[in-house]
């Protein structure tokens, strides 16, 4: 029972649970058994917590007993190794980091977690302090595809994506600062929400770059994205940049379907290089949608181009002190931009926010007009390991960089947004639609991935036994 | 910008002034970024934005 359960959507696991079908203990210990029985091939876990997990599944299962169900009750999960878990080293896929004591609290998302009686299994590998889109780390090892393990899953978050699409976990949270969190998800075939700039708090995590920073997760159904959003809401004081809102209720709001939501496709620079299973995945979505309408967003490439300069710069002045001391510590490609990224005339930086300005409001003019825009989340299917070049309308190109040309304008103006996995007809790999959505309306994105899901159009299975 | 970034003159310059040190075997990787970083600089740099428009940055005193 417990075995076959693990391999299930999280609300369906907190269903089992809370009507003690099963209990979160037997949950648990069989997400340790297979996580103990793949992680070696795979890659995700780099610091697990297995005795805090049963610990927690216990207290889930006291709760339970005692007529109080939370509403995450039993759901193993996995969290990026950049968040904090209490008496655990915040290594943030560096090796740099793990000279620091370990971490004295939970982050807060972590507590929310808690809190809603979910079970935490461990930290997951992840590309060093975040700039990485491919899930390959040069201390820890790549955390590999489960759907073919010869690819990347795809980064910053990979380890997360790993450990849900192989059925080690039900749920992950991750970060996405450029496309960290909807990269993984394409790849790996999963839900991934990245919700609103400064809605989550990033209390207790090891920054990147704070303009852009976003923490979210990543789950194998949009029902499941609705019911953690929904718990990791709150406000936090340690959280700088977090704006204070009325809580959202999501998971209430998914069976109200897509009636009267005006639904676009991006065109444009959403319809340019990218490989024809990119464009296929979303036009497969609009038809399900019966969307119709095709926008513009205005300057994407320019967009895409100040996150570009923003990211390199703002990420080189935390790490200046240690690219002084230590850059021999450093995974060589990480370094190399974060020393350009300390060059970067202040000006170029500047402009860049002055363009997000003029940027965040076209796009909120935009979204007068529209409810939805779908845009592809990858160029393409998730890469072979190691790839260095692609080859998009005829340009090569480096592909690290480029995994994220579709991700990181979106994130730019801190819209909402829900990665949807579309498996086209006949194809090995999953690819990640974009369902993108005004500001502060997570609940329109996650009603439309459900619709996506119910209708079968999307599907995040867990791979299959052989290959994961 | 009307002449060509100098990408490996600005490294060589920069790294001395920010106080860098960058082994030769790493620097074709930096100047690489660095070029890089100039080009997508230069279409931000390029857009036209009215003088009223104020960095998107926060700050709460």
């Amino acid at each position: 029972m417990s075995s076959e359960i693990l391999f299930r959507p999280a609300h369906e696991i907190a269903a089992a649970v809370a009507a003690r079908r099963t209990t979160a203990r037997a949950v648990t210990e069989a997400a340790i058994a297979h996580i103990e029985a793949t992680n070696g091939k795979l890659g995700a876990f780099t610091d697990p917590t297995f005795g805090r997990a049963l610990a927690e599944a216990d207290a889930v299962d006291a709760a339970v007993a005692a007529g109080n169900a939370p509403p995450l009750a039993g759901v193993p999960y996995s969290v990026k190794n950049l968040f904090d878990i209490e008496g655990v080293v915040t290594r943030a896929g560096s090796k740099i980091n793990r000279d620091n004591p370990p971490a004295k609290a939970d982050a807060f998302l972590i507590q929310k977690m808690k809190t809603a009686g979910a079970v935490l299994l461990g930290g997951v590998n992840m590309g060093e302090y975040a700039y990485d889109f491919t899930g390959e780390n040069a201390h820890d090892g790549a955390s590999l595809n489960p759907h073919d393990t010869g690819r990347m899953s795809g980064g910053s978050s990979g380890g997360s994506g790993t450990s849900i699409a192989a059925g080690m976990v039900a749920a992950s949270l991750g970060s996405d600062t450029n496309g960290s969190i909807r990269v993984p998800s394409s790849f790996c075939g999963l839900f991934g929400l990245k919700p609103t700039f400064a809605r989550l708090s990033r209390g207790g995590s090891f920054p990147f770059c704070a303009s852009l920073d976003h923490l979210g997760p990543l789950a194998r159904s949009a029902r499941d994205l609705a019911l953690l959003f929904d718990a990791l809401q709150g406000d936090d004081p340690n959280d700088p940049a977090q704006v204070v809102r009325p809580k959202l209720a999501t998971t209430a709001a998914l069976n109200r379907g897509i009636d009267g939501l005006r639904i676009a496709v991006a065109g444009g620079y959403f319809r340019e290089r990218g490989e024809p299973e990119a464009f296929a995945a979303v036009d497969t979505a609009a038809k399900a949608l019966d969307a119709t309408r095709e926008v513009i967003v205005p300057e994407a490439a320019r967009a895409r181009a100040a996150a570009y300069t923003i990211t390199t710069s703002e990420s080189a002045a935390l790490h200046l002190r240690h690219l002084r001391t230590r850059p021999g510590d450093y995974d060589p490609d990480v370094r190399d931009r974060l020393i350009s990224g300390a060059m970067v005339p202040a000006t170029w930086v500047i402009q860049a926010h002055r363009f997000r300005a003029w940027y965040r409001d076209a796009l909120r003019k935009l979204f007068t007009e529209v409810d939805i825009i779908l845009a592809p989340a990858t160029p393409f299917h998730a890469l072979e390991s190691g790839t260095k070049t692609v080859t998009l309308d005829g340009v090569t190109m480096p592909a690290r960089p480029n995994i994220g040309i579709f991700a990181q304008p979106i994130s730019f103006a801190g819209l909402p947004v829900v990665a949807a996995p579309i498996w086209l007809p006949g194809a090995q790999l999953p690819i990640g639609v974009q369902v993108i959505a005004p500001a502060w309306r997570e609940d329109l994105a996650l009603r439309v991935a459900h619709h996506l899901e119910e209708t079968g159009t999307a599907a995040a299975p867990v791979a299959a036994r052989e290959a994961a | 910008m009307s002449k060509p970034f100098d990408a490996e003159a600005h490294v060589r310059h920069m790294a001395k002034v920010m106080e860098l040190t960058i082994a030769a075997e790493w620097e074709p990787t930096v100047i690489a970024n660095m070029q890089t970083t100039a080009t997508v600089a230069e279409l931000v740099l390029s857009f036209p934005l009215d003088d009223h428009v104020e960095p998107a940055t926060k700050f709460e005193a």
